[in-house]
């Protein structure tokens, strides 16, 4: 049975809302690193359906680079808040506030 | 095209690629000589560093008379309008690098990896200048974001480097996050990640405009958090606040001229139709250029009204280079060839007066240790060359004559009245915005010049020969170009012209 691209985009537009929400909301820095990758996962969703829809492999490829480039963001990220943790002793983005308008 | 064809094309696209191969090999080299010397004397990587800027400058020079053509199938585009922003680049890479050699927040730190990681910055720059596919658009974007992330916590051992570093790479992965969803919702509207093909696909269908109001307000997330625009400019402040003062430099001045190099290619390629006597038409359905112009007016009045009251004085210079995104993004609405042209030339200018002020604030750290303006009080007793120097800069931002950047703003206002009356709001706007940036300038200058200063600082201070030779050398052609712009403005001219059609 043919799954509808709806279904999909559906799906990829609750997860991207909720990875949205997380970043607003959560207050620890890693948590809020694991909702950036649930957004760019609802939007690895969305091209490889796409991509299905289509018949071309351009979404497909598009996936590979945002996994890519995903990895070395978070890598870099989680370096900065073992940085963070070391001076402060907290990953709480409400006590990173030295700097204020 | 079969596998052949593309391997062909590939090969022979190797050969306009060469600044970007030259960069890359002394990325290479950079980072085998920070191995081989020894830690004391890793500054004499930013001599390798230099010397890759300048050979890529000769060969980006030497790129002029290759003419306007696509590489590597159709991924990036070499055309003047992209070697435009690429000697661009080059210089304020070269002036930042110079400006790094003599930091005091840099002095006793290994500095390997920061001049490697700095030619990479500009690597990026290059490829976010010339990216015509959508992927291309975002490897670029995040070629440069990472990189920077690492730059902006270079002093990691400091608070404020480390948590500028933080907040940025929080809100570039976000603004990142919510540009691709905009890149994926505009890959089902089109079924190509080409720009030359949505654009030819777009202008043929007509789209769903509600889904494509929405793909492009999430890309101008992504592209607005390079441009600093609002509302994605809270990283700003406190990035140029916390990171080294060299690198706070290039970022208000590389990334956000990549920034708009990909906004101007991307929506005048994708999103608009040629029309002619060079303007262009928006496509049917999503008014972006209002959007745009809602942007720009939204930028400037809150980079300057938050700037007033600023005590630091890189804090004060973060928001307004704000405030100069706004301005210059007046040039990127017109939909018109000589709006582009103002925006280019006024990207330059704002470089050269830019990277002065923070020149002028490092040369103050060195000497007195602070960045607060109460510092800065009696200058010109103490320190008389900065502070003129300040002086002319200051002047050149507020846009007052005979400074280049009377004539970058004079360009954009007569882009901007040439192009109707639809956007005189958007004049009157930045008309209004330039007087309220002369208060807070003015408020510098009021503490350089007339202020008294305390009594237990010393009477004069020394400035070192090197920075007198660099201070003149961005004061020289800040005034120059204020009384003799014809060169400089003749090259924007000529780099509007950048690649349409396959």
């Amino acid at each position: 049975m043919e799954i509808p691209i709806s279904y999909y985009l559906l799906l990829s537009g609750i997860l991207f809302t909720i990875g949205v929400v997380g970043v607003l909301t959560r207050r620890n820095a890693i948590v809020v690193f694991m909702s950036i990758e649930l957004m760019l996962n609802a939007v690895n969703l969305t091209l490889v359906a796409f991509s299905k829809q289509f018949n071309s492999l351009d979404g497909q490829i598009f996936v590979f680079f945002v996994m890519v480039v995903a990895a070395a963001e978070v890598a870099v990220g989680l370096a900065l808040i073992v940085a963070i943790f070391r001076l402060k002793q907290t990953v709480s983005i409400d006590k990173i506030n030295i700097m204020k308008w | 095209m079969n596998p052949s064809e593309i391997i062909q094309n590939n090969i022979n696209s190797l050969s306009y690629f060469l600044p970007e191969l030259i960069l890359t090999g002394m990325i290479v080299v950079l980072i085998i000589a920070d191995l081989l010397l020894k830690k004391e004397n890793s500054a004499w990587t930013s001599l390798l560093a230099l010397g890759g800027l300048v050979i890529a400058f000769v060969a980006v020079l030497n790129q002029y008379d290759l003419g306007s053509r696509s590489i590597f199938n159709d991924m990036l585009a070499v055309d003047p309008f992209a070697l435009y922003f690429k000697l661009l680049f080059l210089t304020s890479a070269a002036f930042v690098v110079l400006l790094s050699i003599g930091s005091v927040e840099l002095a006793g730190r290994p500095v390997g990896e920061y001049f490697t990681l700095m030619t990479a910055l500009t690597l990026g720059l290059f490829l976010m200048a010339s990216a015509t596919n959508l992927i291309t658009i975002f490897i670029s974007i995040e070629f440069v974001s990472v990189t920077s992330f690492i730059l902006a916590t270079y002093l990691k051992t400091r608070r404020r480097s480390s948590e500028a570093g933080l907040k940025y790479t929080i809100y570039g992965a976000f603004s990142s996050g919510l540009m691709l969803y905009g890149i994926s919702i505009l890959y089902g509207l089109t079924g190509t990640l080409d720009i030359y093909e949505i654009g030819t696909k777009l202008a043929a269908s007509s789209a769903n405009s509600l889904a494509l109001l929405i793909s492009i307000i999430l890309m101008l997330a992504g592209f607005g958090y390079k441009l600093a625009a609002v509302p994605f400019h809270f990283w700003a402040p406190d990035v140029y606040e916390g990171a080294p003062t060299p690198i706070t430099a290039f970022f208000s001045v590389g990334p956000k001229a990549a920034g708009f190099a990909l906004l101007i290619r991307f929506f005048n390629v994708a999103f608009a139709t040629e029309a002619t006597n060079g303007e262009w038409a928006a496509i049917a359905g999503v008014n972006w250029s209002q959007l745009l112009a809602v942007v720009a007016a939204a930028t400037m009045t809150l980079g300057n009204l938050v700037a007033i009251v600023q005590k630091n004085v890189k804090r004060l210079l973060a928001y307004s280079s704000i405030a100069h995104a706004g301005y210059a993004l007046m040039g990127v609405v017109l939909l018109s060839d000589q709006g582009v042209y103002a925006t280019l030339f006024y990207l330059v200018v704002y470089y050269l007066m830019n990277i002065g002020a923070f020149l002028v604030v490092i040369v103050v750290q060195d000497l007195v240790g602070s960045e607060s303006i109460d510092d800065y009080k009696g200058l010109i007793w103490r320190a008389p060359l900065p502070a003129i120097a300040m002086g002319v800069f200051l002047f050149s931002l507020t846009g007052l004559p005979p400074t280049a950047g009377f004539i970058g703003k004079f360009y954009l206002f007569a882009a901007l009245i040439k192009g109707g009356p639809g956007f005189y709001w958007l004049a009157v706007v930045a008309i209004i915005n330039s007087v309220i940036s002369l208060y807070y300038y003015a408020r510098i200058l009021k503490a350089m010049y007339f202020d008294q200063q305390d009594e237990k600082e010393p009477a004069s201070l020394a400035v070192s020969p090197y920075y007198v030779v660099l201070l003149i050398a961005l004061v020289v052609p800040t005034i120059f170009l204020g009384v003799y712009w014809a060169p400089l403005a003749d090259l924007a001219n000529y780099s509007v012209e950048f690649l349409r059609a396959l």
